[in-house]
């Protein structure tokens, strides 16, 4: 035990107004311990197996020319070493790979919050022939990754490579154009739950304003439907930014590929002996997710309920 | 909003405006000025760049022969066309850019893998008969014995390269790919040795050094007779003669060995085959029917493992999501207690395995439980070798250890949720009945928390089916079978098999990889079909 509930003086109970609060009398160790102190035990517990290997790895990577054997002793050294070196390995482009990332998931976030967003519109506020179907036709092809058409995908972009090499194989547009694809079949659903839950009551509002569709969908309806664009957003970069099959396969040259395939290759060819160039490349890959995953947490958990749910 | 037909369908409750023609006038005039011209610039630039660009690949198309494709290019621009032009069918408008994307790499690979799975399609068999025909000519060449070398100069054009050959006697010759040696007449010689021709730039050493694998490819034809001896350099200082080892013989359709006289005949397995069954690579691309399939589930090399891995598919994903979502509920129930100080913290840390991207968590799981240098075996087992990741048993072990890792923060957030919504009242309405706390939870909330977590349950599971980053990451799918008859290990799921199969070692099978993922698709599909329709049954239930 080593968290302890902050003791209240009597000084607070005293000086502060009572109204504020009613605070519970204090309760006894054992019955705190049994009630609640067990819980922090067990929350220590999730500290260590959640924390460590993150931990783990930052102090790999604050260690230059580390192995993963200096690897197993924890902040002995601090320096920036191996992240200077990260960047300086003509093998390795590690600053092609980040930008590579980054203008992936950045273009194929984008471009998949616009498709799913239109879609999600027109299957929320119209009423068409083939509406049903289109909805569970979504939903079917959600259960279905891209990723298991993987041969058909390579062989596909092969031979538009053939003719349009700006787009085929080898290419990093030719990988969003792919990406794309899969946008609309996973987040379509996801957004049309969250466009549902906008009363329909305030498009009808700005149609008699005098507002046409297009306005009501870029000016009202996405600003309120917001939250939901932060996920699918949010969710679509990460995605893209961990895929590693597809873009294994359509990228080719070192300096073209993805931090997911550089990484990977990385690890495979230098095993355990560059492992803090190694851990500071990951610790800059990760810390953009992370960051933006921590910033936007709130809205991701409500996300990932509201759609799936309905 | 204008036309008559999305007013009548937009059967919200609302009152329906009435459909005269007045009213559909003024609709649509509303509609005009509302959208603002930048609307209709910002329209018509994009559609003006679409028709562009679909205008110039089917001229690329065209002058490639490519006329389906480029009729299917021609066929969708217009279809755009006219969704964007027309008045009304808005929804169309609406759905066209996500759908023309979900067709092409969604719907469409799906069914080129279908086709792909019928096909031999693979190394050794990835083009056309002429492309084959083609290669082996040009890859098996001899030298002819008992014919002169001739020195020569290599000369470039418009970036093609030629042979300028210096003949017996002293005749300069000049010849490319598609062009047969000829005499040049006006040729600058040294030494004895045509080096120049006016016209064509003679190619460095560097130059040389720089094109040496299109050099050693270079086959130029002795002259224009089918006599099919070519002028070969290695070096791009002397060339010999050389003559293709095999002719094709258009007539019956076979390829005939020169030496031998074998004769290879086209017998329909996508590769010119001997009377003794032995087989010319390079093949080509046939349709071979269900023999991928055949052989996955007859061949007991494949259908072994197929069956193991399979298996372990399944095994993996449901000990992951049940890993995972009871970990995740146990953790939800810790800490949904008022009481309890401090939550936020360990809420904040609990959850960074699942923003950390997943691919390093493997990767740097893989590096901690390394057996001899690993963090795992050297500081907490005190340098024991414990084989966590080349063990077969232990790998799988390794392997959901991970998983639970990577996703037990999902579960535990999804599930605290879920607990949240559940009104406190039912749970105090039958406390106050006699029930203990364990049986109000046991009956009352588990079974309301279960139908509004399954849905996420059943995706979590289809997720995990095809969690290939985990795999590949942390084991690569090893430690390998070496009894299997492909690359195939003890961690391997179906999609990490299917990728081996396809793009890792030095052959690859496209056909038999296709054959593996319609299996795949196969098996999500009906798991989806059963799982949806539990679902419904359960929320019935409540």
């Amino acid at each position: 035990m080593t968290v302890i509930q902050p003791p209240i003086s009597a000084a607070d109970v005293l000086t502060k107004p009572k109204e504020e609060k009613v605070i519970e009398p204090r309760r006894p160790f054992g019955k705190w311990f049994r009630q609640t102190g067990w819980r922090h035990i067990v929350g220590l517990i999730m500290l260590v197996f959640a924390g460590f290997p993150i931990l783990y790895i930052i102090s790999a990577s604050l260690r230059p020319g580390g192995t993963l054997v200096t690897a197993n002793e924890l902040f002995s050294q601090v320096s920036l070493g191996a992240y200077v070196e990260l960047f300086n390995r003509p093998q390795q482009p590690y600053a092609a790979w980040l930008t590579n990332s980054l203008v992936i998931g950045l273009a194929s976030s984008a471009g998949t919050v616009l498709l799913a967003a239109l879609s999600a519109y027109a299957f929320s506020r119209m009423r068409f022939k083939g509406r049903r179907v289109g909805l569970i036709t979504l939903l079917l092809v959600q259960m279905f990754p891209q990723l298991l058409a993987m041969v058909a995908i390579f062989l596909l972009m092969s031979a538009i490579g053939d003719i349009f090499p700006a787009i085929g194989l080898n290419s990093q547009l030719g990988l969003i154009l792919v990406y794309l694809g899969g946008a609309m079949g996973v987040n379509t659903y996801l957004m049309y739950g969250f466009f549902n839950t906008v009363p329909s009551s305030i498009d009808e509002a700005a149609k008699l304003d005098g507002a046409g569709h297009a306005r009501i969908f870029f000016t009202i309806i996405l600003r309120l439907v917001a939250p939901i664009l932060a996920v699918v957003a949010l969710l679509s970069f990460i995605a893209s930014m961990s895929e590693f099959v597809l873009a294994s396969v359509i990228l080719v040259d070192p300096e073209k590929q993805t931090l997911a395939v550089g990484l990977y290759q990385f690890i495979s060819q230098e095993t355990s002996r560059n492992w803090s160039v190694f851990a500071a490349g990951a610790v800059i890959a990760a810390i953009i997710p992370v960051a933006l995953f921590l910033a936007l947490q709130r809205f991701i958990v409500g996300g990932l309920t509201a759609g799936s749910v309905k | 909003m204008s036309t008559p037909e999305q007013r009548e369908t937009r059967a919200d409750g609302a009152e329906q405006l009435r459909t005269t023609k007045r009213s559909r006038t003024a609709a649509r005039m509303a509609e005009a000025a509302s959208g603002g011209w930048v609307a209709v610039l910002v329209k018509i630039a994009s559609l003006a760049v679409i028709d562009a660009l679909a205008v110039y690949s089917i001229l690329v198309l065209v002058r490639a022969d490519n006329w389906v494709v480029a009729g299917i290019i021609a066929v969708v621009t217009a279809a755009i066309n006219w969704i964007y032009f027309r008045r009304g069918g808005l929804p169309a408008k609406y759905l066209a850019p996500g759908v023309v994307f979900l067709l092409i790499f969604q719907i469409f690979v799906v069914l080129y893998s279908g086709f792909v799975a019928f096909t031999n399609y693979g190394t050794g068999h990835n083009s056309t008969k002429e492309d084959a025909i083609h290669a082996l000519v040009l890859q098996n060449q001899q030298r002819v014995p008992d014919t002169a070398s001739y020195p020569i100069s290599i000369v470039e054009k418009d970036g093609e390269l030629f042979l300028l050959a210096t003949g017996p006697g002293g005749v300069a010759l000049l010849g490319g790919e598609n062009q047969p040696l000829q005499i040049v007449g006006n040729a600058t010689f040294d030494g004895g040795i045509a080096t120049e021709v006016p016209g064509y730039t003679t190619l460095t050493l560097r130059q040389q050094l720089q094109r040496q694998s299109e050099i050693s490819q270079l086959a130029v034809p002795m002259d224009a007779s089918e006599s099919g001896q070519m002028l070969r350099t290695q070096d791009g200082v002397t060339a010999y003669v050389y003559k293709a080892l095999y002719v094709y013989d258009a007539d019956t359709d076979e390829m005939v060995n020169t030496t031998t006289g074998v004769r290879y005949a086209d017998v329909g397995t996508g590769a010119f085959t001997a009377p003794d069954g032995r087989e010319l690579l390079p093949g080509w691309q046939v349709l071979v029917g269900f023999d991928n399939f055949a052989r996955a589930f007859g061949e007991e090399s494949i259908r072994d493992p197929l069956i193991s891995v399979t298996l372990w598919t399944f095994t993996f994903a449901l000990l992951s999501v049940v890993g995972c979502f009871v970990l995740g509920l146990f953790l939800a129930i810790v800490f949904n207690d008022p009481r309890m100080k401090s939550k936020k913290y360990y809420r904040l840390v609990m959850i960074l395995p699942y923003a950390f991207p997943g691919f390093l968590s493997a990767l740097v799981w893989g590096g901690m439980m390394n057996q001899e240098f690993g963090f795992i075996n050297t500081v907490l087992f005190g340098g024991a070798e414990i084989p966590w990741l080349t063990d077969e048993w232990l790998a799988r072990f390794s392997v959901i250890l991970v998983n639970l890792w990577l996703g037990f923060p999902y579960m535990f957030l999804v599930t605290t949720g879920a607990l949240q919504s559940i009104p406190s009242e039912l749970t105090e309405a039958a406390q106050v009945d006699g029930a203990t706390p364990f049986q109000a939870f046991r009956m009352i909330k588990f079974p309301l928390l279960l139908v509004s977590v399954a849905p996420l349950l059943i995706s979590s599971f289809a997720f995990n089916f095809n969690n290939f980053n985990l795999i590949y990451m942390l084991t690569r799918g090893g430690p390998r079978d070496v009894t299997a008859g492909m690359n195939v290990g003890a961690t391997d799921i179906l999609i990490s098999m299917v990728y081996k199969v396809a793009f890792v070692g030095s052959t690859a099978d496209y056909g038999l990889a296709s054959a593996f993922s319609i299996l795949i698709f196969v098996l999500v599909g009906t798991i989806s079909i059963i799982a949806f329709r539990q679902t419904k049954s359960l929320e019935e239930l409540h």
